[in-house]
């Protein structure tokens, strides 16, 4: 069983309200400020990009539901900042002092900032995993979408392709699994695969017979079929 | 650990969302840990410096220069990097190119995965649980929204961003442009037809 976030092929969400293109980048300054502060904040190192989805996914579903998208990212910061010992609860209430912190030394400056986003951090890793498939081969997702290692943890197996039969489309080699880097278990690089599921496969009215989707699967979500 | 406790720590800030970020900024600005100035960075490099302009540079050089478009059908990530276009969120890219017989599109259903450096910041329609929740199961329907109708010749083929490769839409060049320089070819690929929900304007 996943949680809230897990909403591709849901229904009762009613159209898509496209913007046009050239409206803002962000559309209230507090977005601009939600993201900064997010990315500002992750030079702290205190998690990793996957510790940092799941902080977002762990968010009650009433709040996920109501809240905006930065506000999803400003509320999972706040609760990352307070688990990882940066902060406390007192210092969110603002009931302490503006003391410089002891991870002061690792604040990301303005002069640093442009080369922090041009390099990245690239998810790739050599790997002693055998790797079990080849493009072309058909194999069949694990029957929940759940997280192996941690009940109710991180997983990107969306629920809407478990349990479904599909082809190895390309292999995008070997990646670090969210699944266990989100709770810091280690970053345990496996294969990655894009793998194509005819819509057939997934829905039960699909709109066209060709119509297909890809998606990005580790090793260890796959059977051979 | 998933950490399921019914307090979460946000809800000590200010529920309003523009003084909750406020509040937080605040707090982290007087402890030393964020610096304002690196803020005012990071959203000028989003808001002026990066965007679906990188793509369309990207787009219009595959359309006119072959060996360009062979080399980052194999390769997109060393190749865009090559012209300036790597960084966060851009680090593993793969391009899917539309034909006359499949029109690709793409997605992040868990989240909002988005190839930042040649797309910039996802607008919010890419972001909204509609657009996360319908274009897997009703791409039709969903390009309907955009204005964009298929024939029925064509198959749709999306893409759900469920790891750090990111997909960018080469779309097809459209008709007429013969003799068009790069960068007027690049004035016609919008940001829409780079993800998959539009196509590129065609020459006035």
């Amino acid at each position: 069983m996943t949680r809230v976030h897990d909403m591709g092929g849901r229904f009762g969400d009613g159209p898509v309200h496209p913007e046009p293109e050239d409206a803002p980048v962000f559309a209230e300054d507090w977005h601009g400020r939600a993201l900064a502060v997010t990315l500002a904040a992750g030079s702290l190192g205190k998690w990793n990009i996957d510790v940092s989805r799941h902080a977002r996914e762990r968010l009650s579903p009433k709040d996920y539901a109501r809240f905006s998208y930065y506000e999803k990212w400003i509320s999972g910061l706040a609760d990352l900042l307070v688990e990882t010992g940066v902060l406390t609860d007192e210092d969110l209430r603002g009931e302490t002092d503006g003391d410089k912190h002891p991870l002061a030394s690792r604040v990301l400056k303005s002069d640093a900032v442009a080369k922090v986003l041009a390099s990245g951090g690239p998810a790739d890793r050599p790997s002693n995993v055998r790797v079990k498939f080849e493009p072309g081969q058909k194999v069949v997702t694990a029957r929940q979408s759940a997280n192996r290692l941690v009940d109710g943890g991180h997983t990107r197996l969306p629920r809407y392709a478990a349990g479904a039969r599909g082809r190895i489309l390309m292999m995008h080699g070997t990646h670090v699994l969210p699944d266990s880097n989100a709770h810091r278990l280690g970053e345990a690089p496996e294969p990655l695969y894009a793998v194509v599921f005819p819509a057939s496969e997934l829905w039960s009215n699909p709109e066209h017979p060709k119509d297909e989707v890809v998606l990005d699967l580790w090793q260890s979500y796959l059977e051979p079929a | 650990m998933p950490h399921d406790d019914h307090d979460h720590p946000h809800a000590l800030l200010p529920p309003d969302p523009a003084l909750r970020v406020k509040a937080l900024e605040t707090i982290l600005t007087r402890k030393g840990l964020i610096d304002p100035a690196a803020l005012d960075e990071i959203i000028d490099t989003y808001q002026n410096k990066i965007g679906p302009q990188n793509g369309a540079r990207v787009v219009a050089k595959a359309w006119t220069d072959p060996e360009f478009k062979s080399a980052l059908m194999k390769d997109a990530t060393a190749v865009v990097a090559e012209l300036g276009y790597y960084g966060r969120q851009g680090e593993h890219m793969v391009v899917v190119e539309n034909t006359p017989e499949q029109h690709n599109m793409v997605v992040c259903t868990l989240c909002s995965c988005y190839p930042w450096p040649l797309l910039g910041i996802p607008p919010g329609w890419y972001k909204s649980d509609a657009y996360r929740a319908r274009a897997v199961r009703e791409p039709r329907k969903v390009l309907a929204d955009f204005g964009v109708t298929l024939p029925d010749s064509s198959s749709v083929r999306v893409w759900d961003s469920t790891a750090e490769v990111r997909y960018l839409v080469l779309p097809l060049r459209p008709a007429g442009t013969d003799g068009l320089t790069e960068d007027e070819l690049a004035a016609l690929v919008t940001r829409d037809s780079m993800i998959g929900t539009g196509l590129p304007k065609v020459p006035s």
